[in-house]
């Protein structure tokens, strides 16, 4: 009997979704704005995770050494540096090669150009750049720098500066305005889920409201609660299902077309690869939660109908 | 044996639907209510479907209170009585065939029997050629018909008529008449509540007038004399 019974619920429950398709498709439409705004939820917090990742990756301390240092002290440093066990990667760039990119990067700026060459020398320092393997530790590297360790072989500091200080409180800075304006994004966005959500559930509520009558005349010929609130409950599902799946479609698009900006905007964060490689994981979370949508607005919605 | 005993109502505004009224019916009897409009007939009725609870009383159906039982208890009751009503309350978005089939799905009933039973009931109201078409695409006389299909095919012992002929011409409303005359003739209690004059006269059988909630003739003929 309990099969026949779910057979039952069930095809009454998809002939009721055919059958009335324009309040399906009413129905459906704003379930998938709902289930628009749950997904981007997801976005949002990943180009927030993306982007501080990304930010911290740009911590790292700059060596500068005065510009009579030996290239052979420099190198010895470097070797010493490398030794530490929270150090990733150590880059050497001599001299020539800070003027050469300095040169490119005031291409553009003939003024700071005219200035060098009537300096004559190179006034820049060579630098050895260092990164560690997780940000917290730049503090303590830094620390084994100022020390008395890395001194030259006559005792005497061949280290002009170390900008790590200088750059710490304007990284920290950033960190912090991107997260509070990433949380503010993501407040916002849980804001408008819940209002999407009480609007798909308001329309729903609408459509069981049109099939009130319905309801008590299936009451009255002795129809049991789950009987008639079974189909109901599937034509809820069936709105999440035929909405998830849209949600899917729409993403897909969506992400595929604002792909390379967000690539170009959030540094290597490309959305459209991001959905691709979470696409289980954000369609488990669309599904479920316009199957489970559908289902309690429609539980709770018939609720009042089924005194009779 | 259906008994009201004493039996009240009064709405939640004050107004008097039924005033200690006092009334048995026997099985396979068909008995017509009358009245006109506000006189408590449609109140009557819904009391025994347990629709309504009365204020005051009890309603008793082969001995027990219809209105002490449990929700689930409700339920099995309701099927064993079918109910026409005047404006036929058809569900809108399945067909004719499925119509019935519901009543009878809803009662538990196997697929083999709704198979069978339904074409049965339909060629008994006539319908035969109607069973895929949808409510809207019917005449008020044959939606009626179906709606008698869907009271009768539960194999109802009591079958409550509310207006079943308010909104049908002459030729439909004698066409019902016949197909509930013939329903009693095969031992189903008939209750019939109507105004319309012309039916009573047609059907010779037991008629109960009311006005303003109460009973004010019981007459075992069957002249509609109010």
């Amino acid at each position: 009997m309990f099969w026949t019974k779910l057979k039952r619920i069930l095809r009454a429950g998809f002939f009721n979704f055919w059958r009335d398709s324009t309040v399906s498709f009413a129905s459906v439409l704003v379930m998938v704005v709902t289930l628009l705004v749950i997904g981007s939820i997801s976005f949002s917090s990943a180009i927030l995770d993306t982007s501080l990742a990304e930010l911290r990756n740009k911590i790292d301390i700059n060596v500068t050494f005065i510009t009579s240092a030996k290239e052979e002290d420099i190198l010895n440093i470097k070797h010493t540096i490398e030794t530490l066990s929270e150090v990733s990667q150590v880059t050497y760039v001599s001299r020539e090669e800070a003027l050469t990119a300095f040169k490119e990067r005031h291409a553009s700026d003939p003024s700071i150009l005219a200035a060098l060459d009537e300096l004559g020398e190179n006034p820049l320092g060579a630098v050895l750049n260092v990164k560690t393997i997780d940000p917290s530790q730049y503090a303590s590297v830094a620390e084994f720098l100022e020390s008395d360790n890395v001194l030259s072989s006559n005792d005497v500091t061949i280290i002009d500066r170390i900008n790590y200080f200088q750059n710490k409180a304007a990284i920290d800075k950033l960190i912090r305005v991107i997260s509070s304006a990433d949380r503010l994004g993501l407040a916002l966005t849980l804001f408008l889920a819940i209002i999407s959500v009480l609007i798909a559930f308001n329309t729903i509520r609408l459509t069981i409201y049109i099939a009130r009558d319905e309801i008590s005349v299936m009451r009255l010929v002795g129809a049991s609660t789950t009987y008639i609130q079974g189909p109901f409950v599937v034509v809820g599902v069936i709105y999440g299902i035929t909405a998830g799946l849209l949600t899917l479609l729409m993403f897909l698009f969506i992400t595929y077309w604002l792909g390379e900006t967000t690539e170009n905007f959030f540094v290597g964060f490309n959305i459209f690869s991001y959905y691709l490689r979470h696409f289980l994981e954000i369609a488990l979370i669309i599904m479920v939660s316009g199957m489970l949508l559908g289902a309690l607005s429609s539980v709770l919605a018939i609720r009042k109908y089924l005194k009779v | 044996m259906i008994v009201f005993d004493r039996v009240s109502k009064v709405y939640p505004d004050n107004s008097v639907a039924l005033e200690g009224v006092t009334l048995s019916i026997e099985p396979k009897e068909f008995i017509s209510i009358v009245g006109p409009s506000g006189a408590g007939k449609t109140t009557l009725l819904k009391l025994l479907l347990a629709e309504e609870a009365p204020t005051d009383g009890a309603v008793y159906y082969e001995s027990t209170n219809i209105h002490t039982l449990k929700k689930k208890e409700i339920d099995a009751f309701r099927r064993k009585v079918g109910m026409v009503f005047q404006d036929f309350r058809l569900l809108p978005n399945k067909t004719v065939y499925e119509n019935i089939a519901f009543t009878m799905e809803a009662a538990g009933r196997a697929d083999e029997e709704i198979e069978q039973d339904v074409p049965h009931v339909l060629e008994l109201v006539d319908l035969s050629a109607k069973v895929w078409n949808f409510p809207r695409e019917l005449s008020g006389g044959e939606k009626q018909r179906v709606a008698i299909a869907r009271a009768l095919v539960n194999e109802p012992e009591v079958i409550i008529a509310d207006e079943p002929t308010g909104n049908l011409d002459p030729a439909n409303t004698y066409d019902i008449v016949q197909i509930l005359k013939k329903i009693n003739d095969l031992g189903t209690t008939v209750i019939l509540a109507t105004h319309n004059k012309g039916i009573i006269d047609l059907l010779k059988k037991r008629v109960v007038a009311m006005e303003r909630g109460r009973i004010v003739r019981d007459d075992k003929s069957s002249k509609y004399f109010v």
